[in-house]
This record gives structure tokens, sequence and C-alpha cells, in this order.
């Protein structure tokens, strides 16, 4: 009994977690919240401000992803679920949209499949730089889901 | 609305204070008023206020530059953060719009 609470409360002191989920409607105006709300969540990681910086610019663009891309302008849904795992951040953009057809293809810098929006197709790759895992689920007529995952407190750039 | 300078054609935008896609079509449209109106030979992109910038911006400024450069005109971007002038230089914008060296 007594060495069941050690182990119990050992392993709450090696490992914070919390969670959270912010759902909000898939306006342009919502861009600004969803990354201030992740990097208000993620402060209790006693991130650098680089750190701060790299996760807001991979949100911003999983969001408007989801505005342009997943939803091409219509008022739906866009959720964001994040996750503390010791020093891990993990953050999932999620929209129920078009879905991308061919991911890797996507996921190549430069490549926009609205060239008339002026999008400069590097949305992915600055996910990929500023953080340390991106995995892109997508189904046509389904929807996408980004997830990517931060390693907190290293000091480092994402690359 | 962006601040913008119109002096001897060149055409220095302030950009503001956070870039994303909300507000890169402000820009965007608030220059190209500009371009058609004006004879301008150089944009300027002033980032001296900007804290915040995503790929949108990338697209942007692009989009200014290829508008321009159809009459021979070009892009130049100043007073960017760190982050902001890796950005420009990750997305390959460095090769058509000159960069502003550290501390000039």
């Amino acid at each position: 009994m007594k060495e069941k609470e050690q182990k119990i409360a050992g392993a709450a002191k090696e490992e914070r977690q919390n969670h959270m989920k912010l759902e909000f409607d898939s306006r342009s105006e919502n861009e600004g919240f969803a990354r201030v709300a992740v990097a208000a969540f993620m402060t209790q990681l006693n991130p650098t401000i680089e750190e701060v910086a790299d996760v807001k610019t991979a949100v911003s663009e999983a969001v408007t992803n989801s505005i342009i891309h997943g939803y091409e302008g219509r008022v739906e849904k866009i959720i964001i679920r994040c996750s503390i795992k010791g020093d891990e951040l993990e953050i999932t953009v999620e929209d129920r949209g078009v879905g991308i057809p061919d991911v890797k293809a996507a996921m190549e810098p430069l490549y926009t499949s609205k060239p008339e929006l002026e999008r400069s197709g590097m949305g992915f790759a600055f996910m990929e730089a500023f953080m340390d895992t991106l995995r892109v689920e997508s189904t046509p007529g389904v929807g996408t889901a980004v997830h990517m995952i931060k390693k907190i407190g290293t000091g480092q750039w994402g690359d | 609305m962006s601040e913008v300078k119109i002096e001897n054609g060149r055409l220095t935008v302030f950009v503001p204070k956070e870039l994303d896609d909300h507000n890169a079509k402000e820009i965007k449209e608030q220059v190209d008023k500009v371009l058609d109106s004006e004879w301008i030979r150089t944009i300027i992109f002033d980032f001296r206020n900007t804290a915040f910038m995503d790929s949108s911006g990338i697209g942007m400024i692009l989009g200014r530059y290829k508008k321009i450069n159809y009459s021979g005109g070009k892009v130049e971007a100043v007073h960017m953060n760190d982050r902001i002038r890796r950005m420009l230089i990750l997305s390959g914008l460095y090769q058509v719009v000159r960069l502003e060296k550290k501390g000039e």
C-alpha cells in the first residue's frame, strides 16, 4: 500500500500533464486569438521568447490553412487541442473541411492549390521548421488534422 | 489601414505589429490602390513595428513584387527582426526582394 502511494506520487512529480481544447469559428480575425491562446497555455512550460514565437507561427499557419483551404472561406468550426506531457507541447488543429487529396504534394515547399490568393506555399514548411514533429492526416470530404509536437526548454531554433 | 509614405516614386509601407492572413489582405488592397494611381518604382516594406509574421506575409510581398516587376520596379524589406529575416530567406523571397543587411 505504502509502496503504491509512493509510486503514484513519484509519477506525478516527474510528468507534468495538462490539456485544453478550443473551438472557434473559421474567421480570419480568429487567427490572432488562436495563436495567442496557445501561447498563453504554453507559458506553464517556461518557454523562451523564441519558442513562443515558433509555436505562434505554426498555429497561425495551421489555422489559416483550415480557414482558406479546409473551409474555403465558409464559416464553420476549427478545433485546437493542446496537451502538455512533461516538457513536450502537443498541438492538434482540426477541421471538417474539404480535406487534402495529396498530403505529400501539399507539404512540398512552394506548393499551393490557390495561387490566385497569393498563398506562398510555405505554410507546412514553416510548421516543419518551427516545430519538432509534424504529422498531417487528411481525408477528402471528411477533414484534416495537423499534429505538431515541440519540446520546450531546449533553447534552440526548431530545426 | 497601414501607414504608408510616398516620396519620389518610392512607396514605404509600415507593416503593422502582426502580419497574418487577416491583415495581409488589407495591406494588399491598400498597396495595389497606390500602385494603380501613383508612379511607384520601389516598394519598401518597413518591419520596424512588426513582431509577428506568418507565410501570408510572404505571399503578400511576393504578390506585390510580381505586380511591380512587370513595370521594372523593385521591392525592398527593411528593419525586420531576426525571425522575419529568417522567414524571408527560408521562403526564397530574398532572391527577388532586397533585404536590408543587419545593422544597415
